[in-house]
């Protein structure tokens, strides 16, 4: 029995040898199908899937930045044109000890306190990840000396970029704009708008002026190398490339010799003036004083330099011409008495007796004249040649407020003009409906009488006088201001200009436009209110003085309050045409505690005509020329 | 001369043709991926080569010695193994965070590779001794033996070639007759076992299992290495994209591509057609063994041919698993494609067992 067992053991230990050799044969084949099965799954099920992964994998999209259009005056005088760069550029993800690698880049260039400020937000606004700018235009020996020591320097980079150069100066910022690096919020606006991607390779984006309003033309469209690229990120080849399209540009209307000359012609005074066509709407001069340098803005201005040009009582940052917002004063009695003239409340042979004030039925309430002891007997053309003020309380009153604001709307006065920049003010154009809706109240009768004059709830930018303006010179048509006349694809080199534009047609008696034009005329004849500015012109014009109270003003009161306790002179207006037979410029002049209309503003106006219609400048500007070329 | 010849033709004869043919097959394959993968770096072929050939040398060798001088080696390679396991637990370097080298002076040695034969070697040379008279006794003393180096490998920690060697030594123990009613039970204390093996993990190990199940989780990490070859894998599709033409591989995407992943490259230059011949290829070795283990005239040549078989496809299974994404990245080369001398002769030499096994017939009792 013992002896048997290990034979008999032998062959069941064999048979079940056999036996356990099919389970090792079953659990192989069971392996071998998870792992085809696994395969199949990833190659056949999910082929696409990781096709796909691969290549992006593989293929890296590096953007290309496209050449930011050019802005050029009328005469092709470049305003704002790209300039390459060195710039240093810190990558916070990459620095290490921040403190550290700013005080070793210290020692290698010079960093002013107030490009480390500026750094120090734009790092604050950025993810550290992407690179901040420490400090533009390095010379090349900055460059030199950065690159010998970059490699103990991670994070710092020399970087070529192109910047913006306004060369045209502080007088020309309120126009142009400025660009700036793109922010959150821009991004998030680009990203809602869909425009993201076009991003990619660009670092600045338009942020006010022409630069913002016509970004989409000038910045053009991203273009894409699409670079095979190894697993360390480092190119091996370029499969494509869609080149960038650089950004269209721009022609301005309006000539920078004769924004100059309105410049100069403001002398010590601050204000605002701008210059139309009044046949095609382009804006020939556009100035507000005081203006700022843009360039300050290109690479991220420092906080302290930002807050000194937002907190100056001066209020540089402020487009007067588009947002500041006046009573038109006088300056509204052309439109008014073309009113009593259209409306049949007045005849132009018409006249009243002026005693020096106006006062309403059952009222001892004088409202008076500017001049004392009145005009005498005054028809409409006078009315205008002398800004005779109880004239026209009278014509508010027979003309009641309803119908004064309905004719008046159809100039445009109370809306925006629809130039081609952003933030325009809509000013005010008061009426009963708009009175009861702001304030509540009804409309009393001697509002009526103060807005006759162009005072009281009245509201006007500078350029809706302008363009309200150009509605006089050019019978009735209601053109839209426009700095941008042509548009340039600059591979094509074909200029394709952007026609004027008319928000409508005022169909008016031309005998009565006549009266009223003669009025204006008037004004700059002898014996007419701005006589002396016009004496000795070569050509002939027309206009109208206004003032706008600057005290007991609320809405006026508001726009400048820290000024006000120092200065109490009202801010004088002026509009005016010329030539006055064949009318080629408007032009609407604020100069602000300018006193009288005539005595601060009309000289500006005077000024502009003669450059843009002789090429004359100032005597005094000039000079400075002269010194200059000498 | 004819002597000579006729010597080195005995010599052959001891291969076995069909095993020959598939181990040159798949050495032909891993030349061609390597050769790819490597970037055609002349070093790295030559390389491949050399080693080849000092493997292929080892594996004729150990070919043309009996099964029965092979067991007799068994013992004291096994002690030799465990003893240098102590070795390395007391005095061993530690690389990467864990103690697995041993400085020789000259070179660096892992005892734990000794292992991977020595354990099958020791336990088949073991039941050979006890053939016909095995009962629960002998495969308590099998499991203790197995035991021992497992767990001394499992504190170094290396937990990828603990398993391996575990594994080589169950099939033995399987192979020889373990009670089904032991492998079931085991299975089950296993399973009870297995959180308590996770609480004992590493945290490294720990993470591995993570990022298997999630490899996204961790995507420049330690999951990197599974998602750029699956992607690989994945991007082959049928046909694959053709020698040298894997952007992956030629891109530098995946990792250590000429070795433990050289799958991906595989996958991705050939494709699903490929992925299906080369699974095939290692069936067709197993079956080749079981076939010759089947044949074997000893319990010791029948243990050998059967473990070292089914151990071939195990490494080449938790490889293939790995690099496609199902199993955890343990570091194990995929037999006879991943590029390196010491798993290419450690295969072999196993090869040359089998081979022994199979070309020596006559029953040389003890």
């Amino acid at each position: 029995m013992r002896l048997a067992t290990p034979l008999k053991n032998l062959d069941r230990e064999l048979a079940r040898f056999h036996g356990r050799l099919k389970v090792g044969a079953a659990f192989v084949a069971l392996l071998a199908a998870a792992l085809l099965a696994r395969a199949f799954y990833l190659q056949i099920m999910q082929q696409e899937h990781y096709i796909e992964r691969a290549e992006s994998n593989r293929i890296s999209l590096v953007p290309a930045a496209p050449h930011r259009g050019l802005i050029l005056d009328r005469n092709g005088r470049i305003l704002a044109e790209n300039y390459s760069a060195y710039t240093l550029e810190l990558t916070r993800a990459q620095t290490g000890n921040l403190d550290a690698t700013l005080a070793e880049v210290g020692k290698l260039v010079e960093i002013t306190p107030g490009q480390l400020r500026r750094f120090r937000r734009l790092l604050s606004e950025s993810h550290e990840f992407e690179t901040v700018p420490l400090k533009s235009k390095l010379t090349d020996e900055e460059v030199a000396i950065l690159a010998a020591h970059r490699y103990r320097l991670p994070g710092v980079e020399v970087k070529a970029r192109l910047f913006r150069n306004y060369q045209a100066g502080p007088g020309m910022a309120h126009v142009l704009g400025f660009i700036g690096r793109i922010n959150d919020r821009d991004l998030k606006q680009l990203r809602e708008t869909g425009r993201e991607q076009n991003y990619r390779g660009s670092v600045h984006i338009g942020k006010t002026g022409l630069e913002q309003s016509y970004e989409t033309l000038l910045h053009g469209r991203t273009g894409f190398d699409q670079m095979e690229t190894d697993a360390s990120g480092r190119a091996v080849r370029m499969l494509s490339r869609i080149p960038p399209v650089p950004g269209k540009d721009l022609r301005l209307h309006l000539d920078v010799e004769l924004q100059a000359v309105a410049e100069h012609a403001f002398g010590d005074y601050l204000g605002g003036l701008v210059a139309l066509d009044p046949n095609t709407g382009g804006v020939l001069a556009l100035v507000s004083k005081p203006g700022f340098d843009p360039n300050l803005f290109v690479d991220g201005i420092d906080p302290e330099t930002w807050k000194s040009l937002n907190e100056s009582p001066e209020r540089p940052m402020v487009n007067r011409v588009l947002r500041g917002i006046y009573p038109p004063g006088s300056t509204i009695k052309p439109l008014m008495a073309l009113a009593g003239l259209e409306l049949g409340v007045r005849k132009a042979s018409d006249s009243i007796d002026d005693p020096g004030y106006f006062s309403l039925p059952n009222s001892r309430h004088r409202f008076r004249d500017w001049k004392a002891g009145g005009h005498g007997m005054v028809d409409l053309r006078k009315s205008i040649s002398q800004s005779c003020d109880t004239y026209y309380y009278k014509l508010a009153v027979d003309m009641g407020i309803d119908r004064m604001h309905d004719y008046l709307a159809q100039f445009g006065l109370g809306e925006k003009t629809g130039i081609d920049l952003e933030g325009e003010s809509s000013g005010l154009l008061p009426s009963r409906e708009w009175k009861q809706r702001r304030w509540k109240q009804p409309w009393y009768p001697g509002e009526t009488v103060i807005a006759g004059i162009g005072q009281g709830y009245h509201l006007t930018t500078p350029l809706q006088l302008a363009v309200a303006t150009a509605m006089l010179a050019n019978g009735g048509r209601r053109i839209e201001p426009r700095l941008v006349q042509a548009v340039r694809d600059p591979l094509a080199h074909t200029w394709q200009s952007i026609p004027g534009r008319e928000r409508g047609r005022l169909a008016i008696t031309p005998e009565h436009l006549d009266v009223v034009r003669e009025g204006m005329m008037d004004v700059l004849r002898p014996g007419g209110t701005a006589a002396a500015s016009a004496a000795g012109a070569s050509y002939t014009s027309a206009g109208k003085t206004g003032t706008a109270q600057v005290v007991g003003i609320k809405q006026g009161a508001r726009y400048d309050a820290s000024r006000l306790a120092r200065q109490h002179r009202d801010h004088a207006l002026f509009i005016a045409y010329a030539p006055a037979e064949n009318p080629t410029i408007v032009v609407a002049v604020m100069v602000e505690n300018g006193g009288s209309g005539s005595g601060t503003a009309a000289p500006v106006a005077r000024a502009v005509f003669d450059y843009y219609l002789t090429g004359k400048r100032p005597g005094s500007m000039q000079l400075e020329a002269d010194l200059a070329a000498d | 001369m004819p002597r000579t010849s006729h010597w080195i033709l005995r010599r052959l004869s001891h291969l076995d043709g069909i095993l020959l043919l598939l181990v040159l097959l798949l050495l032909g394959i891993s030349l061609a991926v390597v050769a790819s993968a490597s970037g055609q770096s002349p070093a790295r072929i030559t390389g491949h080569l050399i080693n080849m050939g000092l493997a292929l040398g080892v594996m004729v060798v150990i070919a043309n010695i009996p099964p029965h001088l092979l067991s007799k080696v068994g013992p004291p390679l096994y002690v030799a193994g465990v003893v240098l396991l102590i070795g390395v637990a007391l005095f061993g370097e530690i690389r990467n965070g864990s103690r697995r080298w041993l400085n020789l002076g000259f070179m660096a040695f892992q005892p734990s590779e000794l292992l991977k034969l020595a354990l099958p070697l020791m336990l088949a040379w073991y039941f050979q001794r006890n053939e016909g008279l095995l009962r629960a006794k002998h495969f308590l003393a099998g499991a203790i033996l197995l035991l021992v180096p497992f767990l001394l490998i499992l504190r170094q920690p290396d937990l990828g070639t603990a398993l391996m060697i575990g594994a080589s030594g169950f099939y033995l123990l399987f192979f020889a007759g373990l009670p089904w009613k032991v492998i079931l039970g085991g299975g089950v204390l296993g399973g009870a076992a297995l959180p308590v093996m996770w609480g004992l993990m590493h945290d490294y190990q720990q993470r591995r299992v993570l990022t298997l199940l999630d490899p996204s989780s961790d995507p420049l990490g330690a999951g990197y290495h599974i998602i750029q070859s699956t992607i690989a894998i994945g991007s082959g599709g049928l046909f694959g994209k053709g020698w040298m033409q894997g952007t992956q591989t030629q891109l530098d995407f995946i990792p250590e591509r000429t070795t433990d992943f050289v799958f991906a490259v595989f996958g991705e230059e050939f494709g699903y057609v490929g992925a299906i011949f080369l699974v095939g290829l290692y069936l067709a070795i197993v079956v080749r063994g079981l076939v010759i283990a089947a044949r074997a005239p000893t319990l010791f040549g029948r243990l050998m041919a059967a473990t070292l078989s089914l151990n071939l496809f195990t490494y080449a299974f938790v490889n293939m698993g790995m690099v496609s994404g199902i199993l955890p990245v343990v570091g194990v080369p995929l037999p006879l494609m991943s590029y390196g001398g010491t798993a290419l002769i450690t295969l072999l030499l196993g090869m040359g067992i089998v081979m022994s096994v199979a070309t020596h017939r006559q029953l040389n009792k003890t």
